[in-house]
């Protein structure tokens, strides 16, 4: 996304449902409810949708699935799949949509009820060709094996990324919408049933059911709704590989790329984030990100995480709703990225609400690893 | 090597047959994996295939933990071929726990399943 579309959108509305167990709910329901809350947080009504944004793990075509049970005829659909980096990726597409007259309201949105269903994460992937036979639980191998090489690396520990799980459980312990808000310690995570060396249970995120909703005006309106708006100042998408055995640096994302390019848009740097919620499928992608996006060195992300840095009271407030560990993650979490982000700045969020936000960023990781995509959002004082 | 069919198929043609081919880009000069009809670095068309040399070094690696009564745990690793390509496989003969990264290994044609596939043994000393 170029310069010229900084501050040219703006999130008037989010909504979320069936967070944790929604029993006997499907997926396109929950979906649905989210679209509902979204769109009541914006005063407006599904009528008034006439872009649609929307990925599913249920078939091959979630995007005319949802416009369907939505009832609603969008002259402009995006539904390309990158995995959980999809929704943050729209906040991209849903901008160039409404800037071009392409649609006046776009809705993203998104539902599963993969813990109700089948108690597992659901995928629609198939496991590549020359990697399935080696029977890699997907998609857990292959953020172990990037955790094993950036401790071979870096001399990052088991430790260090179980302090990742600590801090997102402090953070959902605040927050009443947390699936998971028990007491976690590091000993906890180290002693919890190991599924991929280095990782254990507890180093993985939740499996929830749960949908959410984002709805987006053209900036010139964006005052118009009940809510604060909240602008899309940068955002960029970069993507390395499908297949882990193709990632070419294992220690390495392309969220160096997107962040760059997303930072260079918004005209800001890491420093002047306020909050950061990243795509925390594992605890090991925290660290990845938090270092391709420039809070600290390549290598020095365990160190960072350590010690309550990123925990409630640490210097950077990191995946305050309790992230993916720890409050929802009903297969593709991107999207919750940017409602906890776009609620920091509104000053609503559920659990703990920072000081003064003005500038949060959004961070969506898709695949394994593979797709990159980070957004940078801010208040209108920062347009 | 038959040049009219796909490489997908050449490819597992030659694990058939017990051999480990690899597609070597003619204008760069560098080896690629997977098997495919272009070069993903310097995107040159005109690929010829060579037989390994079989020996590689592990990359990463990761233990599928598995119940005993399901077969147990197993290795899941990334194997980085002499040829400079990279490739999934598993590293037997020695426990998941001894799998380690830099190990030397000798990648060899197994089966899995009753399917041909690149597996992995140490180098013997």
């Amino acid at each position: 996304m170029g310069d010229q579309l900084r501050g040219k959108s703006a999130i008037v509305g989010v909504g979320h449902a069936g967070f944790g167990e929604a029993p006997g709910f499907s997926a396109y329901d929950i979906m649905a409810q989210s679209a509902l809350a979204a769109l009541d947080d914006a005063g407006l009504k599904l009528s008034d949708v006439d872009g649609l944004f929307c990925t599913m793990m249920e078939d091959a075509m979630p995007v005319l699935m949802a416009a369907e049970y939505l009832g609603i005829q969008p002259r402009y659909v995006d539904g390309t799949m990158t995995g959980g980096s999809s929704f943050v990726n729209y906040l991209t597409s849903a901008t160039l949509a409404l800037q071009a007259g392409l649609c006046d309201v776009a809705l993203i949105c998104y539902g599963s009820n993969q813990r109700t269903a089948s108690g597992r994460l659901v995928t629609a992937s198939k496991l590549p060709p020359y990697e399935g036979l080696y029977n890699p639980r997907y998609p857990i191998s292959a953020y172990a094996m990037a955790a094993a090489r950036h401790m071979y690396e870096y001399g990052t520990t088991r430790e260090q990324l179980a302090d990742v799980a600590v801090a997102a459980r402090a953070w959902a312990q605040h927050n009443p919408e947390a699936f998971e808000r028990g007491a976690l310690t590091r000993e906890d995570v180290l002693g919890a049933r190991m599924v991929g060396d280095p990782l254990t249970t507890r180093d993985c995120c939740l499996v929830t059911d749960g949908g959410g909703a984002i709805v987006m005006v053209r900036a010139d309106r964006a005052r118009d709704f009940p809510k604060a708006p909240v602008y899309v100042l940068g955002a960029a998408a970069a993507s390395s590989h499908r297949q882990i055995s193709q990632m070419q640096d294992f220690t390495v994302t392309a969220a160096r790329d997107s962040g760059k390019r997303a930072f260079a848009m918004a005209g800001v740097t890491p420093g002047d984030i306020d909050v950061v919620e990243l795509y925390d499928a594992f605890t090991i992608n925290t660290i990845l990100f938090l270092e391709d996006l420039g809070f600290c060195a390549k290598g020095e992300g365990g160190g960072f995480v350590a010690d309550g840095r990123i925990a409630p009271g640490g210097a950077l407030p990191v995946n305050t709703n309790g992230g993916g560990l720890s409050c929802v993650h009903p297969g593709m979490y991107g999207i919750f990225t940017v409602i906890e982000a776009a609620r920091q700045i509104r000053g609503d969020a559920p659990g703990l609400q920072q000081d003064n936000v003005e500038l949060a960023l959004a961070h969506g990781n898709g695949g394994v690893l593979s797709s990159q995509v980070t957004a940078i959002l801010g208040a209108a004082s920062t347009v | 090597m038959p040049e009219n069919q796909g490489p997908d198929k050449t490819f597992r043609d030659g694990l058939a047959e017990g051999q480990i081919n690899l597609q070597q880009c003619n204008d760069c000069k560098k080896f690629i994996f997977f098997p495919r009809v272009l070069c993903p670095h310097c995107k040159g068309r005109s690929l010829t295939w060579h037989p390994a040399s079989g020996g590689g070094i592990v990359h990463t690696t990761t233990t599928v933990r598995r119940k005993p009564e399901r077969g147990g745990d197993y290795n899941v690793c990334m194997v980085e071929l002499a040829e400079g390509v990279r490739m999934m496989s598993r590293v037997d003969e020695i426990s998941p726990a001894e799998v380690t990264i830099g190990l030397p290994v000798t990648a060899f044609v197994g089966e899995i399943d009753g399917v041909p596939a690149v597996l992995c043994k140490p180098v013997e000393d």
